[in-house]
Order: C-alpha cells, then structure tokens, then sequence
C-alpha cells in the first residue's frame, strides 16, 4: 500500500453556469520518503491539487488516503488535528502573521499543543537554525528579506516535524543562488524522511525531485519523468 | 506561545480598534455602575434621615375631638374625657410578627399641669427609650430620677428654673434633674417626667396618651407592622410618619426604574460597537486566521482566540468602567445632596459587579464574530496555498 493514495479525485469549484472544473478524475500515489514535483501551465490544477493532499479542501469526488486515513471523511476538526500532524505547509507568499517575530511565526504549529513554553521556543530555533537563520528570531516579517521570509515559512512547515512536506512554488520570486539553498534543503529534509511534494514552474528545481507529476487543464498527462 | 499570547498580541497590533471596543463597554459599564451607586447612595441617604426621625410609627388614642397637636400630628385632645391607651396593651407589641423591627417603644402620657401659675404640658416619658426615639436629645444635667424633671428649653426660660431648681407639681415635691437644649420642636415647651411619676401626677396610673415606635430599618415593612399593631392594641389609631420619606422613596423607586432603562440601552450601545468593531477585525484578519487553521488551528482555537481578545478588553472595560462610574457619582453626590449627607464608599462588590458586566457582555457581542472567524475555510482565506 503506498503512503499517499489519490483515487479518481476530481474538484469543481462553483456550480452550474459558473462551475469550474479544477481536477478531473486524477489517480497517483507518492510513496514514503518520495520526492515529487508537480508541474503544469498556470490554471492546470497545481495548487488545487496541492491543497487536496494539504487536506484543506474537500474533492467533489474521489477518495484520498494518506497513511491509510481516508482524510476526507475526518471530521472537520480531525481533519485540522491532521493537517497538523501530519502537513508541513509552505505557502507561495509566504502568509507569515505579521505581528509576531519569526520564531513566533515559526512556533505557530505548536501553539495548540500541549509542550511547555521554553520547549516550545527550543523547538522553533532548532527549525530556524536548520534554515540558516539563527539570530533573526526576534525579528518581525516586515524586517526581513524576502527569502528570508521564506526560510521562515519553511521553517514554520518543519517545526512540528511533519512527514508530509507540501511546498507551493517556493522559490518562485527568488534568486537562483537562494533558490538553490533552499532547494539544497528541501533535499536534506527529504534526506531525513520527509515526503515532499513541491509545485514548481522551474525545470531546475523539478530536478532537484526524483518524480515529476505534470498536470494539463486539470488532467494528470505524465506520472514519471 | 500559546493562544493567549497570539490574543494579546493581535490587540496590542490593532491598539485603535482595541481602545474603540474599551471605549464602547467603558462607557456603558461606568453608566451602569454610577446609576447603582447614586440610586445606592440616594436610599442610603433616605434611610439614614428615616432614622434620624426616630419613632417612626405613632400609636394614639381612636377619639375624634382634637385639641392638641404633637410633633405636627393630630393627637386626640388631652381632656378629662380623652380616651387613653392601656399600657399592658403595648407589650403586645413585643410579640407582633414583625417584633424583632422594633428597636424602640416609648410610651407617654400627657396632662396640663399648674407650674408657678403657668400651664404647662407635663408629658410623662420612658428615658431609656428616648435614646433610641429621640437621638437628638441633649440634656443639660442629668437624666431624673424617680422624683426628678426635665424641663423644656422654653419652659425652662419662663419658669425661670434650671437644674437642681426644686419644682412643686400638684402638690409634689420635685427637683429640675436637667433642661433639655433647644430642640426646634415642641418638646421646648414641655415638662418632661418619667412615665410612672407623671402618671401619678396625673392619676392615670396604667394608662398612656401615646406611644411611638422606632422601627429602624431597611425596607421594613412599615405597612405590616402597622397593621400587625393595630391588631395587637385595640381602640387606638396606628400611624406611620412615613408620608415625606415615602414620597421621596416613591420618587426613588422611578428613578430606579428609569436608570435601569438607561442602563439596558447604554449597555446595547456598548455591545454593538463591540459586534461592528469586532466582526470588522475579524473580516480584516482573514489571512491570518486562514494561515492559523491551515497549519492546524481548530475552529474552537479560532474561536477561543477571538473570545479571549474581547475577554482582555472587557475586563479592562470593567476595571475602568467602574473607575469612571464611580467618578461620576462622586461628582454627581455634590449637587444632589445637601449637607453631604450622604457619602459613597467604593464598593467590592460593584467592582465585581462592573467586571462581571463587562466581560459578559463583551463576550456575547464577540460570540457572533467568533463564530465568523471559526468557519472562515482555510483553502478559501488563504485563496490559494
Ligand atoms: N476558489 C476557487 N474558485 C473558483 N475557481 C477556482 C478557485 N481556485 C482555483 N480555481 C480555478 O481552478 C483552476 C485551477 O486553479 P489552480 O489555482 O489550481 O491553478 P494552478 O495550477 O495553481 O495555477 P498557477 O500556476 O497560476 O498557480 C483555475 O482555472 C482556477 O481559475
Ligand atoms: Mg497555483
């Protein structure tokens, strides 16, 4: 059985006149440990598809399992205690909170868990140490660059050490050399265990992935490179 | 980290809209607490002068024809053929229901007397109840003995006796124990004795013209124990003097009632400014409380954060809702009471009171907001990941 299991899931956002059809009938598994990149033309279902893994919204159809948990038929707060524990989210603009410091931002994901304060902050500069960023802790988003910004989002995906990495065009307003350290990283951490999945535009980055997922208009066109 | 700190951050961050929503409750808390206190300070100051009055029910003889007046009030006349009242009838009134209301019972009995060919009013009195009937009596000397009198001011000056003077009353030999300083009222004018030597004097041995009763307290129940009275002592006429404090009571009570009003109206003011202001906060942070769920935020976290926020500010509100109110009152009890009367001493219980108020209130405006900001959908906030 593969880690990750999506079974005919297709998505349609609106309805009649105005339906939109974001995902038809698309079928993959990612197995633990697994590198993936999802490509595709711009409107082809990629984020879409990326926050139906992230368990944040709901197919129109199809089944989706992660670790044999059918995800979608969680209840509304369960499904939020997995997205939790299981789900590393780094967003495309980042979505830091802007009035809390880095290492607030970062120890977000823990804020709901029952861990003492100071193993909380622990927690968090370990996560910002791994990104390369120890020293800018006290810092508010608005005083940082804007990789830095995303070193913070990632840091904030692997604080709670999730298996699942989803990753939405991380590096797609950086330049190449920071874009190849935190590439350089998302291959540590994938090193380390976790189950990466990573949109991106960029055939350099999608290198850095052992597996390419190319979705067109919704539609999965190739599973392998 | 932890909820609270994420809660007292945000409303450190967005401090204009966390002053408006203090604002809001303050203003309704501080009404709300300085009508209480005023009301409060108000029946305080009635009670006190309804005790400073002393007896507060009068029991007379039931006759008709009226000759003389005390205190103001009507008595039945002080003839040969007046009525009287049979002093074994008044201990009744220590087993009316409402007994234990009675602080005072003081018995008196009238005649008019010859002294140094003057008519007088001798008035045959209970000394030990007088301090609890007439605490405004000062005497001049000392309280009289079995053979001893109390003279009235004016009676005093137009006799031309004063203490240790001795006195000759129907053929009685009798000593001036003290004059009685100016009191403003009748008993200037009167001779005063104790109960069992007037009634000697006037030969109605067990027999009372009047008595008066002292029922201090709050809110007793006057009515009834008139009522209960005048069952217990037959053939007299119970009266409470209850007019001018009632009617001040009567007012008091519509102003209670009318500053309960304001308050209701006030207090939902406050509450909507704090809905508008905090649904208007929550429609702002949707990011925010999209990024919150999407990392793994349950709606009751959200809706815990949003509640806290509001619980921070209304606890404040309280603290200084109650502050102002009681500035207010303060402010307010220089022109409405004469002679400062009446004084108002914080109270914990109103600061209990005031926070309790505050925060529940601004927590039910919050419900609504709270509730928004729980079923925001994370994909949607975020609109795309
Ligand atoms: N919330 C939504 N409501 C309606 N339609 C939506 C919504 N989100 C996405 N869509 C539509 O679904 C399709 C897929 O969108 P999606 O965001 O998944 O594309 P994408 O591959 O991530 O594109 P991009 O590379 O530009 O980010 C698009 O046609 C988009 O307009
Ligand atoms: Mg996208």
């Amino acid at each position: 059985m593969s880690y990750i299991r999506a079974e005919n899931l297709s998505k349609q956002y609106g309805s009649s006149d105005a339906a939109v059809m974001a995902l038809h009938n698309m079928d993959f598994t990612v197995e633990s440990g697994e590198f993936v990149s999802i490509m595709g033309e711009s409107g082809a279902g990629k984020s879409t598809l990326l926050s139906i893994v992230g368990a944040m919204n709901p197919p129109s159809s199809g089944k989706f399992v992660v670790d044999g948990i059918d995800v979608y038929r969680l209840g509304s707060e369960k499904r939020t205690d997995f997205r939790r524990e299981f789900i590393g989210f780094v967003f495309q603009s980042f979505h830091l909170v802007p009035y809390l410091t880095v290492v607030e931002n970062v120890m977000l994901p823990l804020t709901t868990v029952k861990v003492s304060k100071k193993r909380k902050r622990v927690l968090a500069e370990e996560a910002l140490d791994q990104v390369a960023l120890a020293g800018k802790e006290d810092r508010l988003p608005s005083q940082i660059s804007g990789g830095e910004k995303e070193r913070v989002a990632i840091a904030r995906a692997i604080v709670n050490d999730p298996p699942v990495i989803l990753a939405d065009e991380p590096t797609g307003n950086l330049d190449s050399t920071t874009t190849h350290e935190i590439m350089g990283l998302f291959q540590r951490l994938n090193q380390e265990g976790a189950t990466i999945l990573m949109v991106t535009h960029s055939q350099d980055c999608a290198a850095y992935a052992k597996r390419i997922l190319r979705v067109s208009d919704g539609r999965l066109v190739e599973k392998d490179i | 980290m932890n909820l609270r700190d994420i809660a007292f951050k945000n409303l450190l961050r967005r401090k204009a809209k966390a002053l408006f929503v203090l604002a809001g409750l303050a203003i309704g808390v501080s009404t709300v607490v300085a009508l209480i206190s005023f009301v409060d300070a108000m029946t305080e100051n009635i009670n006190h002068k309804l005790e400073k009055y002393g007896a507060n029910i009068l029991i007379v003889p039931k006759t008709e024809n009226l000759s003389l007046t005390y205190g103001g009030l009507s008595l039945g006349g002080v003839s040969f053929e007046m009525q009287e009242i049979r002093e074994q009838d008044l201990i009744k009134i220590r087993s009316i229901k409402n007994a234990a209301n009675v602080a005072g019972l003081g018995p008196m009995v009238f005649g008019v007397v010859n002294v140094e060919n003057h008519r007088v009013l001798l008035a045959g009195v209970d000394f030990e109840a007088n301090w609890i009937l007439k605490p405004w009596w000062k005497i001049d000397g000392t309280i009289p003995g079995e053979n001893g009198v109390v003279l009235g001011s004016e009676t005093a000056a137009v006799l031309g006796l004063n203490q240790g003077s001795p006195v000759t009353i129907k053929g009685r030999q009798l000593i001036v124990s003290g004059v009685l300083k100016p009191t403003g009222s009748q008993d200037d004018q009167l001779i005063f004795m104790p109960l069992k030597t007037a009634q000697a004097v006037l030969n109605k041995e067990g027999l009372v013209s009047m008595a008066e009763v002292a029922a201090l307290c709050k809110d007793c129940p006057i009515d009834a124990m008139v009522k209960q009275i005048s069952d217990v002592v037959p053939g007299a006429k119970v009266m409470a003097i209850q007019q001018v404090v009632k009617g001040r009571m009567e007012a008091l009570a519509q102003f209670k009632k009318f500053s309960y009003g304001v308050s209701i109206v006030v207090l939902l003011v406050g509450s909507l400014v704090v809905l508008v202001t905090m649904m208007g906060s929550v429609r702002e942070r949707t990011e925010e409380i999209g990024i919150f769920r999407a990392i793994g935020f349950r709606k009751s976290h959200v809706f815990k954060i949003v509640l806290l926020e509001a619980g921070f500010i209304s606890a404040a509100a309280g603290i200084l809702g109650y502050i102002t109110g009681f500035a207010l009152t303060k402010g307010a009890m220089h022109f409405f009471s004469e002679s400062g009367g009446a004084s108002i001493q914080p109270s914990l219980e109103l600061v209990g009171g005031a926070l309790a108020l505050a925060v529940l209130v601004g927590l039910m405006a919050s419900v609504y907001p709270a509730y928004l900001a729980s079923r925001m959908d994370p994909n949607q906030a975020l609109n795309a990941i």
